[in-house]
Order: structure tokens, then sequence, then C-alpha cells
């Protein structure tokens, strides 16, 4: 019977099945953060259990860890340090691979995960983190659980799973050259609502996902949980292959080809039948921003806040109304005449080294307005590394940006560093949720390109940027 | 685990669609690398006018005498999207939640319940709203029966409805059984799937 990747990637790893639709899956590599892994490691510890294959685990110091220069076990964030600590402990006596502060693979956990070739295509890679779905940009099947699970994933090499349908999200046409993959997430969120992937693991394909770099994949999937998906997935190609090859912990030369082989058979048989299938017409994308606390609340940023009045639903004419006052934004208001106070980069969705090298190429001799205040935080140690050696640093800070240490930063308030309350800004990760970046603070979710625009115009506003985007 | 039959509990409405785990327990709220106390900080960005000095916001469900000593609550639908955190669960939890019911769940969220007997239980939105209208608004009249092992939801004088749980989760919340303990009577079937798989995929196990 025809199947789709999905479908072959849950037959390559079913153990048994349990019930009916809920089965026993083998996984392959689990990775940890210190905030919710410090749980799952040191609840597993007390209940006297230990990792079935330690060499299959990883962890990383990504959402507590400050991200200043010359940062140490001290954090902003009260109580930090206890995380730091329990998890740097509790990694070691699990016999796991912790890459710690000053580590130069540390980073943000699905920045660091597909760079060091710890998620390869055809994998099952689950994290107590939702956002684990990123990998499914280079074909891996990856979903975000809990540090219960965590545990039962470890200590089991398992994971009790119920099966998914099938979505296939096509794309069709090219997209117009000043769109990147981060506006065309969130226009597909926009339109099918933030809950639309739910209960489906979504592939991506179409000419418009082809045509897309592996990091911009990895754009796209990071944010198919914003979708409620259970995963997104891009099926492997010869770009993926490409990039997976060489990287520290991808199989080294005597496997290679034998990998290769069998990622090379990771596609969706054309006759597979999917449960549900939607159709975006690439060439009708802009370059998008949210105005709203949920990420559905996706407009054009040529176009204007919407007006809760048009909408019959009162349910969703409420939620967008609480949106509208918590955002501070009256509707109608062109997006391109909201002012800003901060621009961010940053996080597991944009601040890989192609998103810092498309920012800096724009802001090469422009400067951030007067009044705004800007901070990059690359994706990981790596790409930090990368990036100076490139001169992106000098670029970023010439313009008025601060320049930080890898970690989550300011993509998540965890009772330290801030914008404050009140403050807008405009952010390339990708939850506005009320609060996400701390208490009062307003997001607005936008590429990487659109924070150096609005940065330097101090509204929101596009690049112009006539040029193809892609890097 | 300690195992869910069947209780008798106070319902709180709190009817918000897409209530993300960041709203249940911000951030800020996850103080120590414990799994306990976290109920102080459930809903405190909704629940407190005042965070820092805890002052309540009397307006806040929770915060009114009628749903003292909840058990149950019940909400809009995507409940518990957003971030993977389990200290939601917990939170609600330990605050004293034993069941939530709601339209739809966000899928990590769901299964965090299931693992630390939570009961989530998907009812339509106009079932809710109709058994909502149907209690009564007095301290006594809130109660609500939640039967697992019938998969019934009772109240008032006679009125039910059915949900369904999935079989194997609804044996595990019955008999209160650790997830992992279950799992690991399946170690032949795991380790002959390995063995196989290594031979299949060896670059899984081991670089070469
Ligand atoms: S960067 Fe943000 S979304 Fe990504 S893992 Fe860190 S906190 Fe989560």
């Amino acid at each position: 019977m025809a199947r789709t990747l999905f479908d072959k990637l849950w037959d390559l790893h079913e153990i048994r099945p349990l019930d009916e639709g809920e089965s026993l899956l083998a996984i392959d590599r689990v990775f940890l953060h210190e905030r919710t892994g410090s749980i799952a490691l040191t609840t597993m510890a007390e209940e006297g259990r230990s990792v079935r294959d330690p060499k299959r685990v990883f962890c990383t110091m990504d959402h507590i860890v400050d991200t200043f220069p010359g940062r140490g076990d001290e954090t902003l964030m009260p109580g930090g340090t206890a995380f730091i600590l329990a998890t740097r402990e509790a990694a070691r006596n699990a016999g796991i691979q912790l890459f710690d502060i000053g580590d130069p693979r540390q980073g943000i956990m699905h920045v660091v995960s597909p760079e060091l070739g710890i998620a390869l295509p055809g994998l099952t890679v689950v994290c107590p983190d939702s956002h684990s779905c990123t990998l499914g940009g280079i074909g891996a099947l990856a979903w975000g659980i809990g540090s219960t699970e965590a545990q039962h994933a470890m200590v089991t090499g398992t994971l009790r799973v119920s099966r998914p349908r099938n979505m296939r999200v096509r794309f069709t046409g090219p997209r117009p050259p000043d769109v990147t993959a981060k506006d065309m997430i969130l226009h597909l969120i926009g339109r099918h609502g933030a809950d639309g992937g739910s209960g489906y693991a979504v592939e991506f394909c179409g000419e418009a996902i082809s045509d897309l770099s592996v990091e911009e994949r990895l754009t796209l999937c990071n944010m198919a949980v914003e979708f409620s998906a259970f995963t997104g997935l891009v099926a492997p190609d010869e770009r993926t292959i490409d990039w997976c090859r060489g990287r520290p912990y991808a199989p080294g030369p005597d496997l290679q080809q034998a990998a290769e082989a069998h990622w090379r058979e990771l596609v969706s048989d054309p006759e597979a039948v999917y449960d549900r299938q939607i159709e975006v017409d690439a060439r009708q994308i802009r370059p998008s921003v949210t105005w709203g606390t949920s990420p559905q609340h996706t407009v054009a940023l040529d176009g204007q806040v919407p007006d809760p009045a048009s909408v019959g639903n009162p349910d969703t004419r409420a939620a967008m109304e609480r949106a509208l006052a918590y955002m501070d934004l009256a509707p109608g208001t062109a997006m391109a005449d909201v002012a800003i106070d901060a621009a961010f980069i940053g996080s597991c969705t944009n601040a890989r080294l192609s998103d810092l090298r498309q920012a800096a190429h724009w802001l090469q001799g422009r400067r951030v307005a007067q009044g705004v205040r800007a901070v990059v935080v690359p994706g990981s140690s790596t790409v930090k590394r990368e990036a100076e050696a490139e001169g992106l640093d000098r670029i970023f800070e010439a313009a008025g940006f601060e320049w930080r240490e890898s970690g989550c930063s300011m993509c998540l308030y965890a009772g330290g560093e801030t914008f404050g309350p009140g403050a807008r800004v405009v952010s390339s990760t990708n939850r506005n949720f009320e609060g996400r970046q701390g208490p009062g603070t307003r997001t607005h979710l936008a590429s990487p390109l659109t924070v150096v625009a609005s940065a330097c115009a101090g509204r929101l506003r596009a690049a112009d940027w006539p040029e193809a985007v892609s890097a | 685990m300690k195992p869910i039959r069947r209780f008798e509990g106070v319902v709180a409405p709190l009817l918000r669609a897409n209530i993300d785990t960041d709203a249940i327990i911000p951030s800020r709220e996850m103080k120590r690398v414990s799994r306990h106390g976290l109920s102080e900080g459930l809903f405190a960005g909704w629940r407190y006018l005042d965070v820092d000095e805890r002052r309540p916001d009397p307006e806040f469900v929770l915060n009114q005498p009628a749903f003292e000593g909840a058990s149950i609550l019940a909400t809009g639908p995507n409940f518990g999207c957003g971030s993977s955190r389990e200290h939601a669960v917990w939170a609600l939890q330990e605050y004293g939640f034993r069941a939530i019911l709601a339209p739809s769940f966000g899928a990590i969220f769901e299964r965090n319940c299931f693992n630390n007997g939570v009961l989530p239980i998907r009812a339509e939105a106009d079932a809710l709203d109709r058994l909502l209208g149907d209690l009564g608004s007095a301290p006594g009249e809130r109660l609500l029966t939640v039967d697992l092992e019938n998969q019934r939801l009772a109240w008032g004088d006679g009125q039910s409805f059915a949900f369904e749980v999935p079989e194997v989760q609804r044996e595990m919340l019955l008999n209160g059984w650790d997830p992992i303990d279950r799992t690991l009577q399946y170690g032949a079937d795991i380790d002959a799937f390995i063995d196989s798989d290594r031979k299949q995929r060896p670059w899984v196990y081991d670089r070469g």
C-alpha cells in the first residue's frame, strides 16, 4: 500500500502496537535542556532508574543560562543557578553528553542538534520541549514531550505514542523574492488557524518548499507546533543529504553511503493518501507580522490591524478584543504606523547563520532608529563563532545591535531579562503569547529581515529589498 | 500514581479558547528543579492583581467563593497548547484539579495529563455550555460526578453524558499504573527490535 513519509517513519520505528491507534515506538535520540531536562534527570535518579543507552542522550544549557558576554553559572533569573548546577550533576551521573556553558558546541537545542548531526533524516528525536518539530526540516520524526515522557524515553528507549493523522500542505508556485520561510509559516497559520494542524503530522511539499534551503526548512517546521501539529516534516533531498554530510555526530565514512541510500528512500509514495490536504499559493504570500497574541493573528506588513466587529464568531471576536487590549492597538491601524521600542533576533526559529547573514547583509551601512533597543543572540556558540569569522558581529554592532552569547535569551521570560512591561518588540521568535517575553511585553513575530528593517525605521516595516532574499 | 475511578467535585468554568501553558504556569513561576510548589503560580498572570505580592483579583473565577476547592476545570478548545512544560499539569494537580473538560487539548499537555493521573475529558463546546447552564450558581450546586469506569459525567438529578478516553489510558488511570513499569514489561520486544534495527540502521547506534 502506498505510504506517506510519515507512515514510513512510523513503520520504521514501530516495536509493537499497544492498542487501537497507539504503538510503542523506538526512540533514536533524546535531547534535554536545563529547565525541563533537569527534572527528568533528577526524577529518574530519585526513582532509582538509569538511562538505557547514554550514548544516544544529549543535553544543553539554553533556557535559563544568561546570554551576556562573560556569563557563568550566575543568572539574572532568580534561582536559575540551581537549575544549571542540578543539570550538570544529573547529566554527569547519568553518563550523558552535556554541552555546558563554555563548551564550543553549546547553544539552543534545536539549533545544536541538527548542526552537530545528532538529529539526522529518518531518526526519531524527542525533547521535553515543544519546538522539537523543528528537526522535521531535515526529515527527522521529532516531537515535543513532557518531562515524564523524557524519562520514559531515556529509561526504555521507547515511547507510547498515539498515531496522528496525515496532512499535506503544498506550497505551489515560486515565493516572491522578498518572502522568507517565516512569512510562509505565519501566512499558513494566519489562514488556517493556530489549531489548524491539530492531530496531524504535517508534511510540507511543493515547489516553494523544495526551493527552500535546509535552514529555511528548519524555520518552517519550527512553527508546526504553533499550528498545533504533532510535528512538521519536509522529505530529505540532495540538499539535506549534502547539508548533513561530515557533521560531528553524522555517520562516519564507513556508514555514510548506507545511511544516505536509506535517506533517499524517505519520501512519500506518489499515490499516498492524506487525511487532509491544504494548498497555499506561495505567489500570494507577503512579508508578514503578527498583530495580536496568537500566531494566527497574522497580517501582511502592508496591511492593517483587523476589526473584531467584522468577525461573526463571538468567541473569536472576544479573543481578538482581548488581544487588541493587550497589544494596545486599534482596529484599522496600518501595521507600518506601529512604532516599536525594541527589536530581537534570536531563538530556534531564526538565529542560524543564514538568518544572521541575511539580516546583516541588509543592515550594512544602516543604523537602528533612536530609542529602539536592538539585540541579536546567535542560535548556538558555533553560529556565533562562524558569524564572527565573517564579521557579522561588527555589522550588527556598528548598526546599534547588542551582540550576545548563545541561548534562548529573551525568546521567553523566565524571571530574568525582559524588554519591560508595555514594551513593543518586533521579534524573530515563535510565540507572541501574553507575557511570553515578560509581563506586559508586546510581541510582534516576524522574519529577521523584517526585524532589522523595523529596527532601523523605528516602526514595523518590511525590508525593501528587490533582490532574492535567500542567502 | 493515584488511581482515578469515580469522584465528585466542584466544576469551575474558564471558558477561553487557546489557553496556553505559559498562561497556566508562567515561566517565572517555575522557580525550582521540582514538580512541587507550583500551585501558587497557577494562572498567576490572571489570578493576581499584583503578582509579586500575590494580591488576588476577586474577578478571577478561582478567587470566587463559589469555586473554592474546585477539582474540575471546564475550559475552551485547545487548552494547554504551546510550551511542553509538564509544570502546567503539576500546578493544576497540586491546586486540586483532577479532571479538565475541554473541546480539545494541546497534544503534549494531554499526554502529560495522562502521565500524571489527571483526566482530560473531551467534550463538545455545546455539551459543556449545556452542562454549565444546568448547574445552579449556589456553592452546593456546582457539583459534578466524574465516573471513569463507565465514562460518564453526571450532575443534578440524573442528567449525564458519556465521554470517551482511549482504552490504554483508561486502564492506566483506573489502576494507577506507572507507564515506565508497564513499558518495561515489553523488554523482550524492545531488545529484539534493537537487535534487528542495529543491522538495518547501524549509524543510529554507532557513527562508524
Ligand atoms: S529559543 Fe525559544 S522557542 Fe526555542 S527552545 Fe528556546 S525558549 Fe523554546
